[in-house]
């Protein structure tokens, strides 16, 4: 009988808590020379979740890739996260995902039904996002890992981008939070099985109909939650909307166990470095510290983060919660300021909705 | 004190070997973890807090920590407690069952301080061997009782002993006089280990006057050891 393989052995680090921290990326990042063109209508600048380049007045394209180490033991299921997670750029923009190439780094020495079985995975999520596979690029590697790389198109007009919120916008995400935790219990083997079966289901989902039923609405400001988790990416939009954001931590979806694994110290690494990026902005009033922790923590292919005009939020979270999105829509919190001196992030128990 | 090296290991490593140190500790104490990043130690910490106990953290080089755990004996309540919870048995949710402690002597044996792996609530038995046959395995017979021999002889040396070993059927052959194993059982009688016959299967051989270690039980009490038990071997 052929031995079961346990794909996440082989990564130190697994999904977008592989990520390289946002302090070091910025860093990088400030000494490339700048890149202007007035058809790019979003570079790296603004630290957004893919690029998108204007071709015609009606037209424009995103381009985006996003490919890491194994998440979970099944290759068929790593597969269809790493795609799900990749697409879900192209639907952050607010974009249509059109065509996708695949990104393989695979040993040698592994069983090659494996890598069939991750790219089954991979071509199924295309498949269900409407998109074509074309084709890709593999190479030998010690570390197995795998991505896509993904054109969408999107109308110039109507580009979801992670600045723009303003004052009494409401935060509505489309995922429960806790993925980078409970797969950090899953090697640990202290993970339940409901928690480790939810924390699949989530990631597997794609951002599609979360996006699709957010076009009905208007829009804000919009980011998926991924590698430098909500904390992060929350700070991100603060950050470049110049506002004062209020997160209410008892309306926030978690998966199940993730709270009680974080307080046993089942948190990767990826959730400190978080932290550190947004020390400097987040008041995290007296919520317990596990708050924190959960908050930053890195997800993989995490859900959609809307910021949208108060008097539409509560259709919108209706709207959401009737497509069947199969994950739980969290009311986040909402914006305080916006044309904000100091932007910042704070935490409370429960922020009041007008 | 224990300590615990878990220097060079990645995240959940070190929160995994402090959970399982914890467990041996098995009551009031300390632990000293060795760790080599920031992560490590953060998630050590808070591996301790969560069980009770109360941790202090140092850095001793440029790439080297060290948290001292001290267990009070509120948190080593916690953690006999919490150990049917979360203990290596966690998923079949036996800690949740109350045995009676009087009838099946689960509670005699919590209080002499049997430590097992994954040791639950007091009224719960760990470990749990169940003869049913004076021999191991299918095939030669002799070769059979020869693996059972060794098979008593090896659990002598287990690091953490079964809390009862309950003898049945065939079984029951094995402790009574002229057993080639009485020895072994006597060892780990000693070690605090219960040795118990089904008193029916002596009645049936005729060897009830032969029983030389431990006590006889019967049905009612053999079905409640083994549904209280956090595992059970059967060699």
């Amino acid at each position: 009988m052929q031995e079961k393989v346990r794909l996440t052995q082989f990564a130190k680090h697994g999904g977008c808590a592989a990520k390289i921290g946002p302090d070091t990326l910025s860093r990088l990042l400030e000494r490339l020379p700048g890149f202007e063109d007035e058809d790019l209508l979003v570079g790296f600048e603004t630290s957004d979740d893919a690029a998108v380049y204007r071709i015609t007045e009606e037209k424009a394209v995103i381009q985006t890739l996003d490919f890491f180490t194994p998440v979970v033991d099944d290759a068929y299921t790593f597969g269809q996260v790493a795609a799900a997670n990749a697409l879900s750029d192209v639907y952050a923009m607010g974009g249509e995902p059109k065509i996708a190439l695949n990104i393989v780094c695979f040993p040698e020495n592994l069983d090659a039904d494996i890598l069939g079985e991750i790219l089954r995975g991979g071509a199924d999520k295309v498949k269900e996002a409407g998109a074509v596979l074309v084709g890709g690029h593999s190479i030998q590697d010690d570390v197995p890992k795998y991505g896509l790389s993904v054109t969408g198109l999107v109308h110039p007009d109507r580009i979801y981008r992670n600045f723009g919120c303003r004052e009494g916008d409401v935060l509505l995400l489309t995922k429960q939070l806790g993925s980078g935790i409970v797969n950090t219990a899953v090697k640990a083997e202290m993970a339940s099985l409901e928690s480790e079966a939810e924390a699949i289901r989530v990631m597997t989902t794609l951002n599609r109909k979360a996006k699709e039923t957010a076009q009905k609405f208007t829009v804000h400001a919009c980011t998926d939650v991924t590698g430098f988790g909500l904390l992060g990416h929350c700070g991100e939009m603060a950050r470049a909307s110049r506002a004062v954001v209020k997160i209410g931590v008892d309306g926030i979806a978690l998966m199940q166990g993730a709270r009680e694994y974080a307080e046993m110290g089942l948190i990767p690494g990826g959730a400190y470095r978080n932290q550190r990026h947004v020390k400097d902005i987040l008041d995290a009033g007296d919520v317990e510290e596990v708050w924190v922790d959960l908050l930053s923590d890195p997800q993989t292919s995490g859900g959609l983060l809307f910021a949208v005009p108060e008097d539409e939020a509560k259709a919108m979270l209706q709207a959401l919660r009737r497509a069947g999105l199969g994950t739980e829509i969290s009311v986040v919190g909402r914006v305080a300021e916006s044309g904000a001196e100091n932007p910042g992030i704070r935490l409370r128990r429960k922020v009041e909705m007008r | 004190m224990i300590t615990v090296n878990a220097m060079g290991d990645i995240c959940p490593i070190p929160v995994v070997k402090t959970k399982k140190a914890l467990t041996e500790l098995g009551g009031v104490g300390e632990i000293e973890v060795l760790v080599d990043n920031e992560t490590a130690m953060k998630n050590v910490t808070k591996m301790a807090r969560s069980s009770g106990a109360s941790a202090e953290t140092e850095q001793l080089g440029e790439k080297e920590y060290r948290v001292l755990i001290r267990v009070g004996e509120e948190a080593a309540e916690r953690l006999k407690r919490a150990g049917g919870k979360n203990g290596a048995g966690g998923k079949n949710g036996a800690g949740g069952k109350n045995g009676t402690g009087g009838q099946s002597g689960a509670g005699a044996n919590a209080e002499a301080g049997q430590v097992a792996s994954g040791e639950g609530c007091a009224t719960c038995v760990g470990t749990v061997v169940a003869v049913g046959s004076d021999r191991m395995g299918e095939g030669s017979e002799e070769l059979g009782h020869i693996l059972m021999k060794s098979f008593l002889f090896a659990l002598t040396q287990l690091d953490v002993l079964p809390d009862k070993i309950l003898f049945y059927n065939g079984g029951a052959r094995l402790t009574v006089r002229g057993s080639e194993s009485l020895e072994d059982l006597k060892t780990l009688e000693e070690q605090g280990v219960e040795i118990l016959t089904c008193g029916t299967c002596l009645d049936y051989y005729g060897i009830k006057e032969q029983l030389a270690i431990g006590s006889v039980t019967n049905m009612y009490s053999i079905v409640e050891t083994l549904q209280n038990a956090m595992s059970v071997i059967r060699p």
